[in-house]
């Protein structure tokens, strides 16, 4: 196995060098995007060194504690995410709950299941293992629970009247809003789908190249990168489906009406 | 066994409030009244799309009694604007109506049309085939001809008042024609401030 080159500063400033010179021929073009450039960049450094001493903060003391702590810390902020991405909110906390919920009861599950069943490391929450496996099945999950919770309440305040017409001729609720549920539930999922369908041919995916080059062999990080796609796959999807489940209900009464005073746009 | 008949007792929704109106099997009753009086609203009311005060039974059925889903094909709102979501119009029925199709002026066709292509007359027409096809217990009109030429309105309100007679429908008809009143209705109220009066 090759030893990692560990990268000094310097090097890493040939590289934002690259991106300055990028932001000085966009200025010199018009394209007006410079300034938005070189701040992405400096966020990107400033955020990305105070995750890297938290992390090796967090790797020093390996206490479950300050596991859990960090672990819902992404999660709370995962689910303000999900809530901002929406254009249509349940208002009183529901949009941010539901979110927070649904993503609390796939990403963690599948992390914690992949983490005893599968990887087995010793103890099993060793963060160098459950942070970033818990980082990438929050992401993706966030980005399906996003986009079906905002497909979801969007279409039901476009298409209230089709919904209210539905319920008028004795349908359950269940069935006026059922093409809407199974819509949203398809456009949280078809990223990840897409992800795994073209994983290796079009692209390698960013946790593979980075194992690689941290001197893995490819065998095994491939072997790592289908467990990551399998897992980011069910996180998705059992988010996605609780997710949406849950929003659904919480646009009816008990009486079946529609309640789209729920909603709030933004 | 008790026939079924439409009961409000106290009902208050919006502006309205106490609402008292017993409809009769095969009665019916005419509402009318100045846009945003209420008369929509009232009949969501009846079919328990909005929270509403008070009781409504339909014959010796409670409304809170039912499941909502079970109230709402019984007792059948078809509201002005109709909506549609396949693609053609057949699949919005419950049964075939074929008699009924022809009835209204319709080729049999028409099951196999597609909804795009239908005018609002013609949509207002197959909506209210559309709500006889689940076999209602009660009727809910909100304006149903609103959308209909002359002739097209006579054939409407010549079958609809002949199917309320034989099925023994009471029916809350929201109408703004006062010939139309004078020649479907029963009774004729009228919304004042926030109650109901007889406007005969």
């Amino acid at each position: 196995m090759t030893g990692v080159i560990d990268l000094a500063w310097w090097q890493l400033a040939i590289a934002a060098a690259l991106v300055l010179s990028l932001a000085g021929c966009m200025q010199l073009a018009r394209v007006g995007l410079g300034g938005s450039l070189l701040v992405a960049a400096a966020r990107t450094v400033v955020q990305l060194s105070l995750i890297g001493l938290v992390l090796e903060a967090l790797f020093a003391v390996g206490a479950l504690g300050w596991i859990v702590l960090m672990a819902f810390a992404m999660l709370l902020l995962a689910g303000r995410e999900v809530m901002a991405r929406q254009k249509y909110r349940l208002v009183g906390g529901w949009a941010f709950g539901i979110g927070t919920v649904s993503m609390f009861v796939s990403a963690f599950s599948v992390t914690v299941l992949t983490l005893v069943a599968v990887i087995g490391p010793d103890p099993w929450y060793s963060p160098q293992y459950a942070i970033p496996l818990l980082g990438m099945l929050l992401g993706n999950t966030m980005t399906g629970v996003a986009l079906s919770l905002d497909r979801l309440t969007e279409s039901a305040w476009r298409e209230r009247a089709v919904i209210e017409h539905r319920l008028m001729l004795g349908q359950t609720w269940h069935e006026a809003i059922g093409e809407m549920r199974r819509s949203a539930m398809r456009s949280g999922m078809i990223p990840i789908i897409n992800a795994m369908a073209a994983a290796g041919i079009v692209s390698l995916p960013g946790m593979m190249t980075g194992q690689i080059l941290a001197g893995s062999p490819p065998a095994v990080a491939v072997e790592y990168q289908i467990l990551i796609m399998f897992t980011i796959s069910a996180g998705t999807g059992f988010g996605t489906m609780v997710a949406v489940s849950m929003g659904s209900r919480r646009l009816f009464d008990a009486r079946e009406r529609l309640r789209i005073d729920r909603l709030d746009s933004r | 066994m008790q026939e079924p008949a439409l009961q409000l007792e106290g009902v208050s929704i919006g502006a309205l409030s106490d609402i008292d109106l017993a409809i009769a099997p095969g009665e019916v009753v005419c509402l009318s009244g100045p846009s945003g009086s209420g008369k929509s609203r009232l009949l969501r009311a009846v079919a328990d799309l909005e929270a509403h005060g008070g009781r409504i039974r339909l014959g010796d059925r409670d409304q809170a009694a039912m499941h909502a889903h079970a109230w709402r094909r019984a007792v059948m709102l078809v509201p002005a604007e109709s909506q549609w979501w396949h693609e053609r119009v057949g699949e919005h029925f419950a049964r075939d109506m074929p008699e009924t199709l022809a009835e209204l002026g319709f080729e049999a066709e028409v099951v196999e049309w597609s909804i795009s292509r239908l005018s609002s007359g013609e949509k207002q027409r197959l909506a209210l085939v559309r709500a006889l096809s689940y076999d209602p217990e009660a009727l809910l009109l909100d304006e149903p001809t609103a959308n209909l030429d002359a002739q097209s309105t006579a054939r409407v309100e010549t079958w609809l008042t002949r199917l309320i007679r034989e099925r023994r429908l009471p029916v809350l008809w929201v109408a703004h024609d006062p010939s139309q009143i004078e020649r479907v209705g029963s009774r004729h109220l009228r919304i004042a401030g926030d109650r109901l009066e007889s406007a005969l």
